[in-house]
């Protein structure tokens, strides 16, 4: 009695998750609604979260994505195992020379800000070559004059400075050095920029969470996060001078307007230390990267047809106004345009896909 | 028919933890050997840089194997004015008493909580307690982690020792009470002399837990690459190496992490190995 009880229940489960399998949803075009897998940047996870939580709901095609790091990511786009990969860095000429023609589509916006930890002070002002040399270790104290000269109405203790980086590799540490490289040529030819850089000073820690941890729990402390950690977390962070001599705040709006000036027509930018008027200087793009031809391992035509609905809905407005929300930047109306052009060349086994 | 069968089923079942590790010896030669190759094994063992410079990439365990040492030695040395009483008051003077036993459950308790609570505790109340004091401005760094792992490996050193002291026979105890020995002189004099290499090896073992802790120890030690220049300096150890920057490593740098990972391997085996010998040579006696 006992074993058929048993062979019963199998039976069920086996046909409930047959059953499960069967049920075809279709999109709103009217195609078979697909599952697209991704797979790359954890800095704008939160964001895609949403995005494709949203655009599930919308067009019925789900989304997984797996936040492995900007470098996985492209690797996986590389091994073809992924429809899209996330990526804080574009492909650099040689990287693009060695696989299929890619398209880099923008999805939104975001900075690295200065985290620092100060009793008693709420408003602080850095310059790049400021921060350059604190992380070269060649400003050891907080009441240096260079430090004092941009905060003169506040009192900078005579304490030691405790640098806070990432002891992972990872493409916020990538855009910071990035930064210092173009502000400092000191930080450019000893150091350089990566995702792992050898920063000589201080300690490190484990992501976003372990910097702004260490931070918040040591006094004299400074160190570089992701803005949507920051914003989201309330962390105190420092204003930067940028290259039009204004000090600046990390604001949506200051973050966008890094890419208000020309934009390469590919969207392969760094925009770090922008000329923009009102441009916090250490802003940042992050893309989703896919191939030009669609038709790749096994992919069917509604798999590329779905991959190019996700971007263009990325690109949409409904989009990109939840960006601010989620403590990111929307993308200049610039960009936007040079992506949907760039998007009508994706094609399929050579023919283009249709476009809303 | 039917022992027949039990037995092909328990050789398959014990023979997939040899094969178990094999495998993973042999992944990790295979993994490793392009670093290996690139620098040379002396040479990849005894270079302290670990520098990521694209074009001119060098990496080198050194600094790691020291951290690991250094952190290991340390907690070993804080770890026994605690583990030794405790083995024993259990094992010895309150032996079979209801203290003894609550002692003894409490040291074990600790043995099972994850080592993510060690690490947060380090973090939030050890190290603002070390820069309070003065020790180092930035708190974290070799000594903080080595005194958290310490209070990791008192239960593992604690209770083993505790059981080898029980072992210690009655008759020759006996013998030296009624020479009028005191409690004292019969711990010094028959307890430590024979069950000596069994406690030995309760730390040995208690070592091998030490060096693969991963999360406390990247929690607490700083995370830098450089050869630590004091014991209140960041640093980094083999596994907390690997745990930070094996995500998003590639090429070379995968390559020497895991070649790290083949040493640390090499390392708890023969630490392992020398406890479980020490072990059987103690049952002799």
């Amino acid at each position: 009695m006992k074993k058929l009880n048993v062979f019963l229940f199998g039976a069920i489960m086996m046909f409930a998750l047959i059953s499960c399998k069967n049920t075809k949803k279709t999109t709103e075009e009217g195609r078979d609604a697909v599952e697209l897998s991704g797979a790359g940047a954890t800095f704008p996870l939160p964001f895609y979260n949403v995005i494709f939580e949203n655009f599930s709901n919308e067009n019925g095609d789900v989304v997984a994505y797996g936040g492995i790091g900007s470098g996985g990511g492209v690797r996986n786009l590389r091994d073809e195992i992924v429809d899209f990969s996330g990526s804080d860095a574009y492909l650099s000429d040689k990287e693009m020379a060695e696989m299929p023609a890619v398209i880099h589509v923008p999805t939104c916006m975001g900075a690295v800000v200065l985290a620092y930890n100060l009793p008693g002070v709420a408003e602080l002002n850095l310059s790049g070559g400021v921060v350059a040399d604190i992380f070269a270790g060649n400003i050891r104290k907080w009441n240096d004059p260079r430090i004092q000269d941009l905060n003169k109405e506040i009192n900078l203790p005579n304490a030691e400075i405790i640098p806070v980086f990432r002891s992972d590799g990872s493409g916020t540490t990538f855009v910071f050095t990035d930064y210092l490289s173009k502000v400092s040529e000191h930080w450019k030819s000893t150091y350089g920029a990566g995702k792992s850089v050898n920063f000589p000073i201080g300690q490190a820690a484990k992501g976003n969470p372990g910097v702004a941890g260490v931070i918040a729990q040591t006094a004299h402390s400074i160190g570089y996060v992701g803005s949507e950690y920051a914003f989201a977390q309330g962390i105190p962070y420092a204003s930067l001078m940028n290259v039009n001599g204004e000090i600046v705040k990390p604001t949506a709006e200051s973050i966008s307007a890094a890419a208000s000036g020309e934009i390469p027509a590919d969207t392969r930018t760094s925009i770090t230390n922008s000329s923009a008027t009102g441009a916090y200087p250490i802003s940042c793009f992050t893309w989703i990267i896919i191939y030009k031809e669609q038709k790749y391992a096994k992919r069917s035509e509604e798999q590329a047809q779905a991959t190019l609905d996700l971007l263009q809905y990325f690109l949409s407005d409904q989009a990109q106004q939840i960006t601010s929300e989620v403590h990111y930047a929307p993308l200049p109306q610039k960009a936007v345009e040079l992506s949907l052009r760039n998007l009508q060349g994706v094609t399929f086994n050579g023919k283009p896909l249709t476009h809303e | 028919m039917n022992d027949k069968v039990f037995r092909t089923t328990l050789l398959a079942a014990a023979l997939v933890m040899p094969i178990v590790c094999g495998g993973v010896i042999l992944s990790l030669t295979t993994d490793a050997s392009e670093a290996l190759s690139h620098f040379g094994f002396f040479e990849f063992l005894f270079s302290d840089e670990w520098s990521y410079t694209p074009g001119n990439e060098h990496y080198g365990a050194l600094p790691f194997i020291t951290g690991t040492l250094l952190t290991t030695l340390l907690a070993l040395l804080f770890c026994i004015p605690f583990s030794l009483p405790v083995s024993l008051f259990v094992g010895e003077y309150f032996k079979g008493t209801r203290m003894a036993e609550v002692l003894s459950t409490v040291t074990d308790l600790l043995a099972g909580i994850p080592s993510i609570i060690y690490g947060l505790w380090g973090f939030y109340t050890l190290r603002p307690l070390i820069m309070e004091l003065g020790i180092s401005p930035q708190g974290s760094g070799i000594l903080t982690a080595a005194l958290v792992l310490a209070i990791m490996i008192v239960p593992y050193a604690a209770s083993l020792s505790a059981e080898f002291i029980k072992m210690v026979p009655a008759d020759l105890k006996e013998g030296a009470y009624s020479l009028g020995a005191t409690r004292a002189e019969v711990v010094r004099y028959v307890v430590f002399p024979v069950a000596g290499s069994g406690i030995f090896s309760s730390y040995i073992l208690a070592i091998g837990r030490a060096l693969g802790e991963t999360m406390t120890v990247t929690m607490l030690i700083g995370n830098t690459n450089q050869m630590p220049g004091s014991l209140v300096d960041t640093g980094n150890t083999m596994a907390s190496i690997i745990a930070n920057q094996f995500g998003e490593a590639d090429g070379l740098r995968l390559s020497s992490l895991i070649a790290i990972a083949l040493m640390l391997f090499l390392i708890t085996a023969i630490i392992n190995m020398i406890g479980k010998f020490l072990i059987k040579r103690a049952r002799i006696v």
